[in-house]
């Protein structure tokens, strides 16, 4: 069993970060993980996606055409990833930056106001945090609380007061639950 | 058992590190920086030696005299950074000295651009340098190799007094994967009697490259040749999936062996008996692997990120016996897996031609794809 998942927005949103934790919490869960960013000339606002892959085997590429889920954080994502969905896959949308709906009606959507969300949580840097929420409590990969060991873990511990917000935001996320 | 999630090129620089590495040179080139980076605060934290030189033309000069004081040196660069330091390659090799060289391969020719590749197999196996000399050329796909064979590269160089270059791809290098870091070993306390240290008390000694005369610069090179045999003998690694019952075979290196390995999976899957080879030691190559294919493979496919420069060595070992195909993305465009898929597919479907080159024939397809 492979679950490949790409994250996608703008530079600054935590699109890479999110997609490290997925990797912590999925090798600390006992699983094979990789995680590879699409890496160019980028800078803060520019566009940034990585692809994290939670498998039972040995993963063999850590690149896929077509991903079992994606989290689009801004329109020009959407835009680049929406037809790459497996059918039947998972697309989490962070609908606080879309002026589209989704087109698919063969993958299940997910949109959520992620933004607002992060917003009325107290800070919203914390977007990231409610997608990843999102995806988990609709995609049977991972538990959340791997991915709050995985924060408590990883993140630096100046920002370790920020925990608990953080692990608000990933509940928030969570609620977002298709049938 | 701990393991570690690393970034590849941070993951090669620890390794390093804990091999004993006791001096760095670099200059900065992506992908292949956080090496550089990596190095710049872990080795003056233990005291040891990091340069950011100059230019790469810098690193490995200052490699060469690291080099010659018998401790374990290192630089790391990307192609354009490698294609630079080729002169001092060959004066290293010239003058027998051991030395681990990083080539985290990007998109080329030229100054092409960062994207992933695996163009400078020749470059690497087959010379890049002038001269008679050939480097212990060691090829990871996944970070942990790329631990395992950055201390493999560091004993191999000492034992061989050998040139070793761990040749990985910006893919690799950037990609974080879970690994399990060797221990710290001590630094080197007994030294070969060709090491320059200071001569107070013995004979001085003396290493150069330049030897005017012929006659004794035949005998070094004849000394390099039979050293090679040795390693020839010894040093071949490879891997082999599923070729127990294999019909056809995939083969490739690094990332492209990686990415057709998930393609023979889904072939498996179909039913398709699809074996995959995958030579670790580009140089040494494992040629006997390709020489001692079964008659009963129907075909073989090779897959590389450049033009076909693996494939002129897997024809030349299996002596054109078994019908070969061959694929390949190129610039730095890196295939997916169901790409390779479609090979596998085409190759079983319909037999493979034995008219021409493989190459002509796979370049013929993509044009005719438009």
């Amino acid at each position: 069993m492979q679950t490949e998942i790409i994250i996608a927005g703008f530079g600054g949103q935590g699109v890479l970060f999110g997609g490290q934790l997925l990797a912590y919490a999925g090798l600390d869960e006992g699983k094979h993980v990789t995680w590879i960013p699409a890496y160019g000339p980028e800078m803060r606002g520019g566009t940034a996606n990585c692809t994290a892959i939670i498998s039972d085997e040995e993963i063999g590429s850590p690149l896929v055409r077509y991903p079992a889920a994606i989290i689009a954080m801004n329109r020009p994502s959407l835009d680049k990833y929406e037809n790459q969905v497996k059918p039947g896959g998972l697309l989490v949308v962070n609908s606080s930056m879309l002026d589209r709906p989704v087109k698919r009606t063969d993958i299940r959507v997910v949109e959520v106001d992620a933004g607002e969300v992060a917003g009325k949580l107290g800070d919203k840097r914390m977007t990231n945090m409610v997608l990843l929420g999102a995806l988990l409590a609709n995609l049977p990969v991972l538990p959340l609380s791997a991915i709050e060991n995985a924060l408590t873990a990883h993140l630096p511990e100046r920002h370790k007061r920020l925990l608990p917000k953080n692990f608000e935001a990933l509940r928030e996320g969570a609620k977002y639950l298709l049938n | 058992m701990s393991l570690e999630l690393m970034k590849g090129n941070e993951a090669v620089a620890e390794a390093a590190v804990r091999a004993g590495v006791v001096s760095y040179f670099g200059y900065p080139i992506t992908p292949q920086t956080e090496l550089l980076e990596y190095m710049s605060h872990r080795m003056p934290e233990l005291g040891r030696a990091f340069v950011q030189a100059e230019s790469e033309l810098g690193a490995i000069n200052m490699v060469y005299g690291a080099a010659c004081t018998g401790y374990r040196t290192m630089t790391s660069s990307s192609s354009p950074g490698v294609s630079l330091m080729l002169e001092g390659v060959s004066y290293i090799a010239g003058t027998e000295l051991p030395m681990v060289i990083v080539n985290v391969m990007r998109g080329g020719p030229g100054l092409g651009n960062i994207a992933p590749a695996q163009s400078d197999y020749n470059q690497m196996v087959h010379g890049g340098g002038h001269g008679d000399y050939r480097c212990i050329v060691l090829a990871p796909c996944s970070v942990q190799e790329s631990v395992d064979l950055t201390v493999l590269a560091f004993d191999l160089a000492d034992k061989y007094r050998s040139i070793v270059v761990i040749l990985t791809d910006g893919s690799i290098g950037q990609m974080m994967e879970a690994c399990e870091l060797p221990p710290m070993q001590p630094l080197k306390t007994t030294f070969a009697d060709w090491a320059v240290q200071g001569c107070e008390g013995r004979e001085r000694r003396f290493l150069t490259s330049i030897n005017l005369d012929p006659a004794a610069q035949e005998e070094m090179n004849y000394r390099l040749l039979k050293r090679w045999i040795d390693v020839e003998a010894n040093e071949i690694r490879c891997q082999e999936y599923y070729m127990e019952d294999a019909e056809y075979v995939v083969t490739g290196f690094g990332s492209s062996a990686r990415i057709a390995l998930s393609a023979v999976r889904i072939a498996r899957a179909e039913g398709i008996k699809v074996g995959l080879i995958r030579p670790i030691t580009l140089s040494p190559f494992p040629r006997q692997v390709y020489a001692d294919l079964s008659d009963k493979i129907k075909g073989m496919l090779v897959v590389e990120m450049n033009a076909g420069q693996m494939l002129e060595d897997v024809l030349a070992a299996n002596r054109y016996r078994t019908p070969t195909d061959f694929f390949a993305r190129l610039g730095g465009v890196v295939p997916f897996p169901d790409e390779v898929l479609g090979e596998i597919h085409r190759m079983v479907e319909t037999p493979i031609s034995t008219d021409g080159h493989p190459r002509d024939r796979w370049l013929a397809r993509v044009l005719a794809k438009g």
